[in-house]
């Protein structure tokens, strides 16, 4: 059969020489992105990919949720209907409403285990015509999460291929392997204090004029699609990395650094 | 001016049939009558080509393996009644509805929309076997000559007009339904056909018959003339059933609500309307001892029931009856009655259907059917104040916000842009996770700042704080909150030896920027989240 289909293909191919330059080759595929309104993961990654598995794994603190209010921000203004697969109950609608997202446009499912989350997604997979479909398991344990069969990722990834659907997983480790087709590794900076500037020690006199400005998350591009079509990237060590332009740096504020900002000018 | 009549025949049995299609083909009488004095009221054809004849009891008619036998139901009767009078306004205002069994609809006018009455008719047969009743119809000009007319011919009967006469010639009288005694009369008289009693003299037959035989008479020369009494349109769309054995499982129960649905759909497709909510309401068995069942209504029917009843808002109208009783096992799923059901009511509200033009620039989004179904779906796994989009209060206390419908708006995509092109032009908003419920944590303070914090699986020591910020409201309520919060960044912490937070419902902290806050009412240190 095998010897038949190769026949075949060097029949095709010698009848169209000279009409096709090569009738059996894959043209490569210009996949659609969605980006994540922070202009430093954008230029690092391309955005988020439709049709695609993105993973955003990091330790606590690092700037998961961060970065899903930032992309469901940018989708919801895009009108798009998402959807947040909320694996512990931990979203906070205040951040979100703050951090722009367009809270009537998103579907939150407030889930108590693991089974109710992979169940969930399922369920807004097959429905379809969601913009963004984000499973937030980053508060769960590492270890529970680890327990999810690989083909569960593969599952998902088959369900959103070919559709204009974004399926986002947080995790804290990891997990979904080469299903994904973006995978970011955050961590976490030294956070900033306001009165770490002029006052180095941890506890000043007063403490109310010690305030939290925000932190600088720091961004690995372990995998991508993308880039791999664009001209592939094996490097492991972050000094490799940094010269091949997988990593980045971005700032996160506090609701109220705007405020300080404007009283302190003000004066 | 032309009438159609719709007519039909064994209205009783149809009745049934219409709620259980598998007896369509089979031979099936009907019962009526207190236990065990019930006898046979109707009998379609079927059955009386079996020997069964009306009259027979119950236990005479059981006799007949091959013959199903049911209950009349009066119900049932009453919703095949209101899908007639649905078929008669599918296509006119103008209807009468004459008897439970008849309609005449008035077919001025309908010419530019449906066709020539010859195309009328077998489009009304085609839509009473869409609401799963089988018709007689007839057209003429003369209201009466058209009633007749369905009730004396099978199939589709269309009478030009002047062949009034000619055509009712061959029928019966029977077919006026005349007294008992005067069909008697007739027949000593060796008159059985409208032929025969259309050419007998008036004044002879107005001498031994009276004014009835004279009118009997006008209506077998197809000369009778009265005006159409127009019945009001109603948008009822009720179905009910009475169940013979009480059903308990959510299966047999879905496969009775499917047939209900159909029916109901139907009806609202033959009107073009959709539904926009289903009232369910169940006749529970009293019999039952489930604790969890509904309370007794002492007011129903003169009669101790107990009641389940619900009702569905659906966030979009339609009349698909797959996608309804999907919504509806899913609802019930999650609240079932607790107890054997034994009547059955459904209704729908109707709206008029969703129409709907995509915009050309607008995103996809998902199908409102499709949503509906997910959300239920969801809900059902998750519970329904679990599932929805949140809504925030205007109130100053943490973490105050209410979960609503999900019900997403289709509005142009913003045009504007905002300047992110330039790396490290503007700032994110750091986001905050919530722990709920907030796990209680023990704090070491020094000079009253917190320099050790422990909570479920995590300890360690405060590398910076912030606080104390004071919040208090509702001082009325018994909900009232003050607290103290702090924000505190954890260096160097370690996991507790006993991480087996997988059966444990604490959040796993490592290193980070939490929301502590002392409770001044409950003297109490929480952890209100982490910011991630």
């Amino acid at each position: 059969m095998a010897v038949n289909v190769a026949a075949l293909r060097s029949q095709l191919e010698t009848a169209l020489a000279g009409r096709l330059p090569a009738p059996f080759a894959r043209l490569p595929i210009q996949a659609e992105t969605a980006p994540f309104n922070i202009a430093e993961i954008d230029k690092l990654t391309g955005g988020l990919p439709h049709g695609g598995l993105t993973e955003i794994s990091g330790p606590c603190s690092s700037g998961r949720a961060t970065l899903l209010l930032s992309a469901l921000a940018s989708r919801t203004a895009q009108a798009h209907v998402c959807a947040l697969v909320d694996g512990r109950d931990s979203f906070d609608p205040h951040s979100a409403a703050a951090a722009g997202v367009k809270l009537e446009q998103l579907l939150w499912v407030r889930c108590r285990d693991i089974d109710q989350c992979l169940r969930a997604t399922d369920f807004l997979l097959q429905g379809g015509g969601f913009g963004l479909i984000a499973l937030d398991l980053s508060v769960l344990p590492p270890k529970t999460v680890r327990y999810v069969p690989l083909n569960v990722w593969f599952r998902f990834r088959r369900a959103v291929e070919n559709t204009s659907t974004i399926l986002l997983l947080l995790d804290q480790e990891s997990n979904a392997g080469s299903c994904a087709s973006l995978v970011l590794r955050l961590g976490l900076e030294p956070p900033r204090w306001s009165a770490s500037q002029t006052q180095p020690t941890p506890f000043p006199p007063n403490p109310c004029a010690h305030l939290f400005d925000g932190s600088q998350i720091h961004v690995e591009l372990v995998r991508s699609r993308l880039r791999s079509a664009e001209g592939g990237h094996k490097v492991r060590s972050l000094a490799r990395m940094n010269e091949a332009g997988l990593v980045a740096n971005f700032r996160t504020k506090t609701k109220w650094g705007d405020f300080r900002k404007t009283v302190s000018e003000s004066k | 001016m032309a009438f159609a009549s719709i007519y039909v025949p064994d209205f009783s049995i149809q009745a049934v049939v219409r709620a259980e299609p598998a007896l369509r083909q089979q031979p099936v009488a009907l019962v009526d009558g207190c236990p065990p004095l019930e006898r046979v009221v109707a009998i379609n054809e079927a059955a009386a080509r079996g020997g069964l004849d009306l009259g027979m009891t119950k236990s005479q008619a059981i006799q007949f393996r091959s013959i199903a036998i049911r209950l009349r139901s009066r119900v049932q009767e009453e919703a095949a009644h209101a899908a007639l009078l649905d078929l008669g306004w599918s296509v006119s205002p103008r209807v009468e509805d004459t008897a439970p069994d008849s309609i005449v609809v008035d077919l001025t006018g309908l010419a530019s929309l449906f066709g020539s009455e010859e195309t009328i008719a077998p489009l009304l047969a085609r839509r009473a076997s869409d609401l799963g009743l089988s018709v007689h119809v007839a057209i003429s000009s003369n209201l009466e000559v058209a009633l007749h007319a369905a009730r004396g011919f099978p199939g589709i009967t269309v009478i030009p007009p002047g062949e009034e006469s000619r055509r009712l010639g061959a029928l019966p009288v029977q077919v006026f339904s005349p007294p008992a005694e005067m069909i008697e009369i007739l027949e000593r008289w060796g008159v059985r056909t409208c032929e025969a009693l259309a050419k007998l003299p008036v004044l002879e037959l107005s001498e031994r018959l009276g004014q009835q035989g004279l009118q009997l008479r006008q209506c077998a020369r197809g000369a009778s003339l009265r005006s159409m009494i127009l019945a009001e349109p109603k948008l009822c769309f009720e179905e009910e059933m009475a169940l013979e054995y009480a059903v308990e499982e959510l299966e047999p129960l879905a496969f009775l609500l499917a047939r209900l649905l159909d029916q109901l759909c139907a009806r609202l497709s033959a009107r073009s309307l959709s539904a926009c909510a289903i009232r369910l309401r169940f006749e529970l068995d009293n019999s039952s001892e489930n604790e969890s069942a509904p309370p007794l209504n002492p007011h129903v029917g003169g009669r101790e029931v107990k009641i389940y009843e619900k009702r569905f808002t659906l966030p979009v109208p339609m009349r698909d009856s797959k996608m309804l009783l999907r919504l509806l096992r899913l609802h019930l799923q999650s609240d079932s009655p607790h107890a054997p059901i034994v009547r059955i009511f459904l209704a729908a509200d109707p709206a008029a259907p969703r129409v709907r033009q995509e915009g050309l620039f607008l995103p996809s989004a998902p199908d409102p059917e499709k949503l509906e179904l997910t959300i239920a779906r969801l809900a059902n796994l998750v519970g329904n104040s679990h599932v929805g989009s949140p809504r925030l209060i205007d109130s100053h206390r943490p973490d105050a916000f209410e979960m609503s419908r999900f019900i997403p708006l289709h509005n142009a995509p913003e045009t504007r842009q905002k300047n992110i092109d330039v790396p490290g032009d503007r700032e994110t908003i750091a986001a905050f996770r919530v722990f709920r419920p907030a796990p209680r944590a023990k704090v070491t303070l020094r000079e009253g700042r917190p320099v050790h914090i422990s909570f479920p699986n995590m300890h360690g020591k405060v590398a910076a704080a912030s606080g104390p910020w004071r919040t208090s409201g509702e001082w009325w309520r018994e909900d009232a909150w003050h607290r103290e919060e702090w924000d505190v960044e954890i260096d160097r912490p370690s996991l507790s030896s006993a991480n087996t937070i997988e059966n444990s419902s604490s959040v796993e902290a490592q290193r980070g920027i939490y929301r502590i806050y002392y409770d001044t009412l409950l003297q109490a240190w929480f952890v209100a989240g982490m910011y991630d």
